[in-house]
């Protein structure tokens, strides 16, 4: 099962827990299972059926670019993180 | 010259051709966005807020309208209404109400130069005489200017309609409210012998690009539309211009020109899709050029912030906890890069225990814009000085502290995943070894001061195209606009992969409609992701040219070798063909062979840097004269490294004024007092010194070059690494920028008399 | 609006005629009304140097300068420095030394630093920095600039022909 790190001001749906397991293959499924497990955080993460645009998956550390297709793997840490943007 | 990267070899990328549009560039001929112009064209101005906080009563536009040679007024209220909501466009998020109220008010304005109408008229002149004819009726508002005025219970509210997660269904001037946490922080602080709080200043500054914002643009009757304009990103200008003028996006064609300097501050729009409505409603051409005024009153500047920033370490140098605080000043719409400050404050660091609470917060002040790393430096000042003084207190060597407690790949990031292969070590250990470091300082009144920085850079989307000419030569098609010097950069890809000269590839940016959609030209991405598109095209035609080749030889494809620009194949001396004789075969192999690339990079190696500077700072006047400064920086694989020196200098100097001299300076009212270049007072050449570079190459793992982001981390340590400085060389721990002669003066006053500590004198 | 006055003046090395108002400034005319868009506008107060020209042998901001005063003066801008055989050796120095990144300030360092090496052709370092002190550059720090006044200026000492 992969492993969600809740973000920390999310940490209030999980009863204070950081890192908790999901089911799912993708995100849009690991959001699912979140929201199963812990109702509240589709509201969260999700503007309409879309990630936030405010919000940045990274999975076993790479940055994901499917939104919520992106695959996650049974052993997988997958972290909700705000996205950024830079100028040059 | 053949350079070597982790066993990779390069011929082409590494050396220093003469960039390709060298000599339009000398010679006065390249077009940037303000050099287009049109038959019949109109000239559009602004008119701009007077006041920093008021509602809008009543604007009449007769006498204006009235005036000869005035073909259109526009107001917010002709304008489409947008969903108040996050969006994709620009470089990250958007919410396009904020974005088209920003640029045209509508029932408030929320900043002194807040645009409230635009003209178009026979010629500037007429224009901006009518823009002076136009009549608004304010009910002039209380201005909120700091983050803390705006976080005050009672304070003036800039958007009663703004809400964060956390207060429910108050209104607030507090857009959102960012925190991460590792560890236990308080029980962290139990274990450290040295705890080191201070409370941090840092005042706006702009991005200062000498060229102002522009745009040309025509409506075509048939409703297809063409907008020439300098800008890092032609696809968001295309979908925001779109969207704020109403104006369907495919409808539209930008052109990029060539651009005076963007840093980020040219990632969004400001007039383009109001020349484009003008045009609209005008039925000719509309050209808008701002003045520089304009640019410092209206453009986004990036955010002031207020840190207080507790790290704490044991007397052997290991940090053991980090408790942040910080507000960013967003300006008049949400959007700050408080997130950003937040995640590279103690970025380059392993700390175990660690809370940081970031907050984007409302003030009168222009709606923020990215610039170069934002939000990087404004916390770099805190954690670097910070980090500093605990190293003093510890008698421990700055580099050595940082080697201490440096992250490595492994090490879990702010956000949480944790770090692939990042070069933070050796650009320390580069530092460490650099010719500045190892020199001797000496006389009164000189300090020298290190500080690091850290980056993301990001990937997101580029398309590229590469055509083989007929002559053996090659062409290629970039969506990136070209800042500093990447269409060079990008030539050199292509050479490398054909086995050609850099002087044998054209490159060339396209407009909107002939590129695949690319990301805009920030975020320290274009060398790594166009250089990966442009990587994935050249391989594309190599991979052509081996398909013609074994039909030529009655070969498999796989049978056929490719190096240096000469086509073989294993057994058979005798066939050979150089990519010029290829060429004279496109016809009747199969045509033209185009190669495509189009990547979404996933994962962009992020930098480091380290800046050292050595001051002098005048006892009587608090000046401070920087006698030599040196940039190291990790940036993977050096495409070419003359430009990439030139990234790690602008960089360097643009931080420097950061630190001595650049500030927004409001008063009372909440006028900006300084919408001057001389005033906002940017290095000149005089100001600085020659400008060390240490380029440094640890390859990123996952990119076909090896190549990281180059183009923003050199601006975030600077003025850490000057306070730094100027600590050693007076005693004083500056806590506000600019360190400008009136600040440090105070505080050094004060410290002569032995008042006061300095955090209290440099007050903002 | 007031009536338009003819000025003629010597424009690289040519006499033109141009019609102007009294309130527009010679950059304004240059861009504008020649078509010479090589001479950059940055700020129009005089203070960012992109819209330097020479008049008469002195590097000038041409915002700063009424349009109807080149009457009579010898006017030298970016388009002009190249001769016939090829660039003028300050050109090609920026060139070899990646002096210009976004190259927006470029022509205007360009005509501050011919200015400067007209009348004095072996400056030192200190002696670059203050007469180019009048142009701001954003993208390079000024390193290279530098190096390339530098180089120029040691080429043309030893009897290179400018241009």
């Amino acid at each position: 099962m992969a492993i969600v790190v809740v973000p920390a001001l999310l940490r209030k749906l999980t009863n204070g827990a950081e890192r908790v397991t999901v089911a799912g293959r993708n995100v849009g499924q690991v959001i699912d299972d979140l929201e199963r497990q812990f109702p509240g955080f589709r509201d969260q993460l999700l503007q309409g059926v879309e990630l936030k645009p405010s919000i940045a998956v990274s999975i076993d550390g790479e940055m994901g670019t499917g939104g919520l297709l992106d695959r996650v793997k049974e052993t997988s840490e997958v972290f909700f993180i705000p996205a950024i943007g830079g100028g040059r | 010259m053949a350079a070597s990267t982790n066993g990779k070899t390069f011929k082409v990328i590494g050396t220093r051709p003469i960039r390709h549009d060298g000599l339009e560039k000398v010679t006065g001929r390249a077009k940037y966005g303000a050099d287009y112009s049109l038959p019949d064209m109109l000239h559009g101005k602004m008119l701009r807020s007077p006041y920093a906080h008021a509602r809008i009563k009543s604007i009449k536009i007769d006498k204006a309208l009235a005036l000869p040679g005035v073909k259109a007024i526009i107001t917010g209220a002709d304008l489409p209404t947008l969903p108040d909501e996050m969006a994709t466009g620009g470089e990250g998020p958007v919410n396009l109400a904020h974005l088209s109220e920003n640029l045209l008010a509508r029932d408030k304005v929320l900043y002194d130069g807040h645009a409230v109408a635009a003209v178009a008229a026979t010629n500037a002149h007429i224009a901006e005489e009518a823009v002076r004819l136009i009549e608004v009726d304010y009910e002039v508002l209380p201005p909120v200017m700091t983050v803390e005025d705006a976080m005050k219970p009672g304070a003036a509210i800039l958007n009663p309609k703004l809400r964060n997660k956390e207060e429910g269904d108050k209104e607030t001037n507090i857009a959102s409210h960012l925190q991460f946490k590792r560890g236990e922080v308080d029980e962290g602080f139990k274990s450290a012998d040295y705890v080191i709080e201070r409370e941090f200043k840092t005042a706006m500054v702009h991005q200062g690009y000498i060229e102002p914002h522009n745009g040309v643009a025509i409506f075509g009757s048939d409703g297809h539309s063409t907008i020439w304009c300098s800008t890092q990103g032609s696809f968001a200008v295309r979908a925001l211009s779109a969207a704020v003028a109403g104006v369907p996006e495919s409808n539209i064609k930008v052109v990029p020109a060539e651009i005076g300097g963007g840093f980020g501050g040219k990632l969004t729009v400001y007039l383009e899709p109001i020349a484009l409505f003008l045009s609209k409603k005008t039925g000719k051409p509309v050209k808008m050029i701002m003045s520089r005024g304009d640019v410092l009153k209206a453009t986004g500047p990036t955010s002031g912030s207020t840190i207080r920033c507790k790290i704490g370490c044991t007397k052997d140098g290991k940090l053991v906890a980090a408790k942040i605080w910080m507000a960013y000043e967003a300006g008049a719409y949400p959007g700050s890069p408080v997130g950003a400050g937040a995640m590279t404050i103690i970025a380059p660091y392993n700390i175990p225990h660690m809370i940081i609470d970031a907050y984007d917060v409302l003030v009168n002040r222009p709606k923020t814009a990215a610039y170069r790393a934002p939000g990087a430096t404004n916390a770099a000042m805190a954690s670097e000085t910070i980090i500093d003084e605990l190293a003093d207190k510890c008698g421990i060597d700055p580099i050595q502290f940082r080697l201490l407690n440096a992250a490595q790949e492994g090490t879990a990031q702010t956000a949480g995943p944790p770090y692939k292969k990042i070069g933070y070590v050796e650009t320390l250990e580069a530092l460490k070894n650099s010719p500045h470091y190892k020199s001797k300082l000496e006389g009164p009144n000189r300090g020298r001061g290190i500080a690091t920085g850290f980056w993301f850079n990001i990937g997101m989307n580029s398309s590229a195209i590469v055509h083989l000419n007929g002559d053996g030569t090659a062409s290629v098609v970039i969506g990136s606009v070209d800042v500093g010097g990447t269409r060079a950069a990008q030539a050199m890809v292509t050479a490398e992969v054909l086995g050609i000269r850099a002087e044998d590839v054209r490159p060339l940016v396209a407009d909107t409609d002939s590129i695949g959609y690319n990301d805009v030209t920030g975020g320290s991405r274009t060398a790594v992701t166009t250089g990966a598109a442009v990587f994935a095209a050249a391989e594309d035609a190599v991979r052509q040219l081996k398909e013609r080749a074994a039909k030529l030889w009655e070969k498999k494809p796989e049978e056929i070798a490719y190096a240096d620009g000469v086509l073989t194949t294993a057994g058979d001396p005798s066939k050979k063909l150089t990519i010029k004789e290829m060429a004279k075969q496109f016809a009747r192999t199969g045509g033209p062979i185009t190669g495509r690339g189009s990547v979404n990079l996933r994962t962009v190696g992020p930098s480091f840097a380290a800046t050292c500077v050595d001051v002098e700072v005048d006892p009587d006047t608090a000046k401070v004269k920087i006698l030599r400064a040196t940039c190291v920086q990790d940036v993977g694989k050096a495409l070419h490294p003359s430009y990439v020196e030139g990234q790690m200098q602008g960089g360097t100097a643009q931080g420097i004024g950061w630190a001595l001299n650049e500030e927004y300076v409001y008063d009372d009212r909440g006028n900006l007092r300084n919408f001057g270049l001389l005033d906002y007072r940017m290095p000149t050449c005089l100001d600085l010194p020659e400008l060390e570079t240490v380029i440094v190459e640890v390859p990123a793992p996952g990119h076909p070059i090896g190549s990281r982001g180059v183009g923003e981390v050199s601006i975030v340590s600077p003025p850490a690494a000057v306070a730094n400085a100027i600590a050693h060389a007076t005693g004083i721990r500056m806590v506000v920028l600019p360190m400008s002669p009136p600040r440090l003066m105070k505080a050094m006053h004060n410290k002569r008399n032995g008042t006061e500590t300095q955090a209290a004198a440099a007050g903002r | 609006m007031a009536k338009k006055t003819v000025v003629e003046t010597t424009l690289n090395g040519e006499t033109v005629e141009f019609l102007c108002e009294p309130r527009e400034c010679l950059l304004e005319v240059l861009r504008d009304e020649l078509e010479l868009t090589g001479s950059k506008e940055g700020c129009l107060t005089g203070d960012c140097g992109a819209c330097t020209v020479i008049v008469d042998g002195r590097s000038a901001c041409s915002c700063l300068m009424l349009a109807v005063e080149a009457q009579g003066k010898k006017i030298e801008t970016i388009e002009g420095l190249a001769g016939p055989n090829g660039l003028h050796v300050l050109q090609q120095k920026f060139l070899e030394h990646a002096a210009l990144q976004c190259g927006i300030c470029t022509p205007g360092f360009l005509m501050s630093a011919k200015a400067l090496l007209d009348r004095n052709p072996s400056p030192t370092e200190p002696e670059i920095r203050y007469a180019l002190a009048g142009n701001l550059c954003r993208c390079t720090g000024y390193d290279k600039i530098v190096r390339a006044v530098t180089d120029a200026a040691k080429t043309l000492a030893s009897g290179a022909r400018a241009a």
